[in-house]
């Protein structure tokens, strides 16, 4: 059995002369040859390149840099009729009003209680988002508990002096919940232990945190008129993220729920504010909230931006959310049901610890996406860090025509550094969380 | 033979523990919770509203308005006009500066997303830099800056900046030409018109004869040839007819300051630049992720085929790539309109600060206005969001 083919071979008899090396692989030339010149349309773009920096990178270090005035206390150093420097930003400006730009109209004497507020965040940030941390359940706990309602007092000065009625009201209140579980604890025939744990630690933290800030510490009150600047974006981007994240897990989990109803209420809400421009839901909070509510209350001027930029933050965190829920094979969700845990179980222990795991990188982005738009309550009325630079640009001591300039160029500055940060670390989560799948 | 029939009857339990008496019993609670949250609030702002004297209804959109508009592209006028009128005047400069930022950004961000995927080190850092910059300040301190920056370095209306062609630039914005339309407009119209039509028919009868006969006939040229080209040479012949459709307004050079001529506010330019450049930056990493998505042995494939690299990247990279970039390109357009809304910082008079700022102030219907604003916006999501979901039905890859 014959299966070769009959092909005319082709066998070379002599050795081939070896081709000479490639005169540079390596070294700084071989490289900028290989990156920058490696044709004559790359030679030209890099020419334009080059071109394009030199005519924008000097100007703007001179401006920066080397033409800055650095030192001063009013406007006649960045004046050039008075002898000053109009060539350059004046940060003479922004060291002057750093203060304000930090603490707004926070009375003075007091603004160690907003360092404190700054410390307990960074510890609050740090905890949760370094990933080796210890204990960040506990982490968990801090942020989303003790934390706020320590700020909170820290920062109004607490002692709420809520009255003997309103503690007579809530004993009712905490005696009807305990007993509404202990009630369906019985029709259920299940036992009352558990009901009882749940209801009485409900109660417990609710009273606990209406507690502390009743106690009056002996804080002297600021009234969040006087509150400001960096503190004020601080303080929005903090609520925003520690109302936004559970309540987004909530709307996840009602969209992706079997129940028609929950579902359609999550919907609606979630695609309704994602559709709107966060600047109609502040106006909206801003006019609307007021009338939505009895006449006798008034919602802190301060509070109505809170709640809208809450809100929005929320639709947009549950759509991160429930793309975690979506990524988990079903597996997971088979797996917990016949282990026999109930729904609340099999989300808490089973489903969310991964889902959550895996868009943290999401939650993050949400999070850059959240803290710059805190930039758009100064068009409400709100004194944040653009605000105040909005004040201080007027202010007729600095009156040059480099302030503007200045001033916007800090706060590009100030969100640079947070956002850009924030995004290099979830770049690193992101890496890190790749690297089980990496093949 | 025994058959062992075990009649274990499940235990009688209660029927609180059927999931679906559960599910109705959540379902009830949550409609009574926001049924009553509804109610509360309907009954605290109608009775709010009584005790603050404010009307409500929508009768107020016929009242006059009394205020000027600074930018209006219909006849507008304090005192002929109704708030009606200043609300399609908003939605019009709402529509017609994301319709132009949307335009910009779309070529800027796809330079900008290729360039960051170039050979070249210097264009892709410069690329990287760009988008790092922008992405990490907020739009807000963005506008505020281009706002300064495009009004500080602009003169006085006295000494304006004489760019020639009839353009000419102060602090009130820059003024051009005026084009007036003639009576037979109409003509060059429905040259246009059957330009478009000739082309369609064009590309079908050339595709079908690529498709029969494997020639290839010129497409591009042709289009622009008819889309243009015609309506140019209407335009040509009617002036040389001495009926001219289109006739200019220059602006004229007074004392303090221009008359006639089309005005565009700094405030324009100033929100154009800002949002172009800024969702630039995002289409770009759309951009990016989306040629990334194209596997690298696509265009080796294509390249074994035959097919030249311009070929590999118009016939095989982009379409492939369309697939991922449409969807979150579309939601970029999105944003863009949304944060048109920024345009109240600097006083440009979109919907947001016509409608939801000076009629809101005037009239105080806080409820009527904020639905009607918000309505738009939701609008122009969902039907955006609608064409979105049946382009990815067509495009998405068929499967077995």
């Amino acid at each position: 059995m014959s299966t070769a083919v009959d092909v005319p071979r082709f066998v070379r008899a002599k050795q081939v002369e070896a081709l000479p090396p490639p005169n540079l692989a390596r070294g700084p030339i071989a490289w900028i040859r290989e990156n920058l010149f490696s044709g004559p349309l790359n030679t030209v773009l890099t020419l334009v390149v080059f071109y394009l920096l030199y005519v924008s990178v000097p100007p703007l270090v001179r401006f920066l840099f080397i033409d800055a005035v650095w030192t001063g206390s009013d406007r006649a150093v960045c004046r050039a009729d008075s002898g000053g420097s109009e060539t350059g930003a004046c940060w003479a400006f922004i060291w002057d009003k750093i203060n304000y730009f930090i603490y707004g109209s926070y009375t003075i004497s007091e603004r160690w209680r907003v360092d404190v507020f700054f410390a307990l965040l960074a510890i609050g940030v740090v905890w949760l988002l370094w990933l080796r941390a210890p204990r960040r359940d506990l982490g968990a706990v801090y942020f989303f508990w003790i934390f706020p309602v320590v700020s909170y007092i820290l920062l109004t000065g607490g002692n709420a002096d809520l009255g003997v009625r309103f503690w007579i009201g809530f004993a009712i209140f905490g005696a009807l919940v305990i007993a509404l579980f202990a009630f369906f604890a019985a029709l259920l025939k299940a036992s009352m232990r558990p009901a009882f744990i749940m209801s009485g630690g409900i109660v417990a933290v609710i009273g606990i945190t209406l507690a502390l800030v009743d106690i009056d510490f002996g804080l002297a009150h600021v009234p969040t008129s006087l509150w400001g600047g960096i503190l004020v974006t601080l303080l929005v981007a903090t609520v925003g993220i520690v109302v936004s994240l559970p309540f987004g897990i909530v709307l996840a989990l009602g969209r992706r729920s079997k129940l028609p109803i929950i579902r359609m209420a999550s919907v609606i809400f979630i695609e309704f504010v994602r559709g709107v421009p966060l600047i109609t839901v502040l106006i909206m909070a801003n006019t609307m909230l007021p009338l939505f509510l009895p006449g006798d209350i008034t919602v802190d001027r301060l509070l109505r931006p809170l709640i809208g930029t809450a809100l929005f933050a929320s639709a947009y965190m549950a759509e991160v959310v429930r793309g975690g829920l979506q990524a988990m094979p079903k597996g997971q969700y088979e797996g917990a049901m016949s282990l026999g845990l109930n729904y609340p179980q099999m989300m808490s222990l089973i489903i969310l610890p991964q889902a959550l795991r895996i868009v943290i990188p999401g939650i993050v982005n949400t999070f850059i996406g959240l803290f710059k738009d805190t930039s758009l309550v100064a068009i409400v009325g709100i004194f944040d860090l653009v605000k105040t630079i909005e004040a201080s640009r007027i202010d007729p001591n600095w009156a040059a025509p480099t302030i503007g300039i200045t001033g916007y160029a800090f706060a590009a500055l100030f969100y640079f550094i947070f956002c850009f940060g924030m995004s290099r670390y979830s770049l690193g989560v992101e890496r890190r969380l790749a690297a089980g799948q990496k093949r | 033979m025994q058959t062992v029939v075990s009649q274990t009857s499940p235990p009688k339990k209660s029927f609180l523990y059927d999931p679906k008496v559960r599910g109705i019993f959540y379902q009830v609670v949550v409609v009574a919770a926001i049924v009553f949250l509804f109610y509360a609030a309907a009954s605290n702002a109608i009775e709010n509203l009584q005790r603050a004297k404010i009307a409500s209804g929508f009768g107020f959109l016929n009242n006059t308005a009394g205020f000027d508009i600074s930018q209006t592209l219909i006849q507008f006028s304090a005192a002929g006009s109704t708030y009606g009128d200043a609300f399609i005047v908003g939605l019009l400069n709402t529509l017609i500066v994301s319709a132009i930022g949307i335009f910009f950004t779309t070529i800027l961000g796809f330079m900008v997303g290729i360039a960051r995927l170039s050979k070249n080190w210097m264009v892709a850092k410069v690329a990287m830099v760009y988008v790092e910059v922008l992405r990490n300040i907020p739009l807000l301190v963005q506008l505020l800056f281009w706002y300064i920056a495009v009004l500080g370095a602009l003169p006085q209306p006295r000494n304006s900046l004489d760019m020639g062609a009839g353009f000419y630039l102060n602090s009130r914005g820059l003024f051009m030409a005026k084009p007036i339309w003639g009576s037979n407009i109409s003509v060059i119209i429905a040259a246009l018109a059957i330009g478009v039509v000739a082309t369609f028919v064009y590309r079908r009868w050339a595709r079908k004869q690529q498709e029969q006969t494997g020639r290839q006939y010129p497409v591009g040229k042709v289009t622009l040839a008819l889309i243009l080209g015609l309506p140019i040479l209407t335009w040509i012949a009617l002036a040389l007819a001495g009926a001219n459709p289109i006739t200019f307004e220059m602006p004229r050079k007074g004392t303090f300051n221009l008359t006639g001529g089309q005005q565009i506010l700094p405030e324009f330019v100033a929100l154009l630049l800002g949002l172009t450049t800024y969702t630039a930056a995002f289409i770009a990493e759309v951009v990016r992720a989306g040629i990334l998505a194209v596997s690298k042995g696509q265009s080796e494939a294509a390249g074994s085929l035959g097919l030249t690299p311009g070929q590999t990247l118009r016939l095989v990279v982009i379409p492939q790539a369309m697939r991922v970039i449409v969807p979150p390109l579309t939601s970029q357009y999105l944003n863009l309109t949304k944060n048109s809304s920024l345009a109240v910082a600097i006083g440009y008079p979109d919907l947001v600060q016509v409608f939801m700022g000076t009629v809101l102030n005037q009239t105080g219907q806080a409820i009527e206005v904020v639905v009607i604003t918000m309505g738009v916006y939701l609008t122009i999501s969902l039907v955006t969001s609608f064409i979105m979901n049946i382009y990815n039905r067509r495009v998405a890859i068929v499967e077995r």
